[in-house]
């Protein structure tokens, strides 16, 4: 959809923040959610619930994580509404809603404040007020800490603003149980290491467009070979740490085979990353280890799932 | 007579229609609420809500 702003003007304008706009459709505000984020965080706090077999009635676990979804949702729009300048530099995101002109900065704020508070008190209300205190640190952390410190500051930007992104089976846990186990904890501690060589991936074919909007991402910073170094150390750690499920007993022969061969798969993605550094080759290594480490992600979750949600669980360690 | 501070800009067909949409969305969400928060009561209190003495 053309921009009210375009459409007067016949041409792109630069992010104007007190533009008009009125004709924000319900897909914008949807758009500000950043649903492709909320269904990942939907399926780790899912699988953060299920890996604890919980006691608790599944309308309250339901209710749970539609909190989580919209608390993380909300923290986007947040996102959004802080980057809406930078985001308008940016191929990549210069057309999002606000940068775009179809929704306003402020209607941005509001409705992600909105939905900040409300997803954290429902959820209190539902569960219990440590997974309604974890939501509101996730989202703090990734709104204020991340957004608007983290991101221009440093290149450690999305290392350590990766907490924000894998808190959700911790919350997840805390939200069926009432406690925070060391379970959870490691599958946050896998989300943590995978998103450096995730984003880092991306960041290699995007280094443009980050250094327009004056990003200091790694290879911007560091640049690209110092990050592909680093690409091969995360993905050193993650490679084993994706098998300590297994050996803590809450991941069966099935997550085992998918840990394996995944760890193995990025592991290979990550080498290319390193070896093939000129042209078409390195563009292509890089979105190829950024496409696998999402499925790598997807698997090593739905693994879990599908055995501790269906009774499939084999223990591999008796 | 004072002149007003600003003008108000009357809203285009289509801005009509998304504000129509907005509003619809609202509405939806606020009922979906209300629903969410009946069905949360009775799921954090059980059914024995209903047995209580008039």
């Amino acid at each position: 959809m053309s921009s009210l702003s375009n459409s007067l003007s016949g041409e792109a304008q630069a992010f104007n923040p007190t533009a008009s706009a009125a004709g924000g459709e319900v897909s914008d505000f949807f758009a500000l959610l950043k649903p492709r984020v909320m269904v990942l965080v939907i399926f780790t706090a899912l699988v953060g619930m299920v890996i604890s077999h919980p006691q608790v009635s599944p309308i309250i676990a339901a209710i749970s994580l539609l909190m989580i979804a919209v608390g993380a949702g909300a923290s986007g729009c947040l996102n959004m509404w802080w980057d809406a300048d930078i985001d308008a530099l940016m191929t990549r995101t210069a057309k999002r809603p606000i940068p775009d002109g179809r929704i306003l900065p402020n209607e941005a704020l509001a409705f992600g404040m909105v939905l900040s508070v409300g997803s954290v008190l429902i959820l209190g209300l539902a569960s219990n007020w440590l997974a309604a205190g974890l939501l509101a640190f996730t989202i703090v952390f990734y709104a204020v800490v991340y957004s608007m410190w983290l991101k221009r500051a440093t290149a450690q930007n999305i290392v350590i603003g990766g907490a924000a992104g894998a808190l959700p089976p911790i919350v997840g846990q805390a939200a069926v149980t009432g406690h925070v186990s060391l379970d959870s904890v490691v599958l946050f501690l896998i989300i943590f290491i995978w998103t450096p060589p995730h984003f880092w991936a991306l960041a290699l074919v995007k280094s443009g467009d980050y250094a327009k909007a004056g990003i200091p991402m790694m290879p911007n910073v560091a640049g690209p070979d110092s990050t592909r170094r680093q690409i091969v150390w995360y993905t050193l750690l993650l490679a084993p740490l994706g098998l300590v499920p297994v050996a803590m007993g809450f991941g069966g022969w099935l997550y085992a085979v998918i840990a394996a061969f995944g760890g193995l798969g990025m592991l290979a993605g990550a080498m290319q990353v390193f070896r093939l550094r000129e042209g078409e080759a390195e563009r292509r290594a890089a979105m190829g280890l950024f496409g696998f480490s999402i499925l790598y992600l997807l698997l090593l979750f739905a693994g879990l799932l599908v055995e501790h949600g269906f009774g499939l669980f084999r223990a591999v360690i008796a | 007579m004072m002149e007003p501070k600003f003008q108000v800009r009357a809203l285009t067909p289509e801005e009509e229609k998304a504000r129509r949409k907005r509003s619809v969305a609202i509405a939806l969400t606020l009922g979906a609420l209300v629903i969410l928060f009946f069905v949360l009561t009775i799921a954090k209190l059980g059914p024995q809500i209903l047995e209580r003495p008039l």
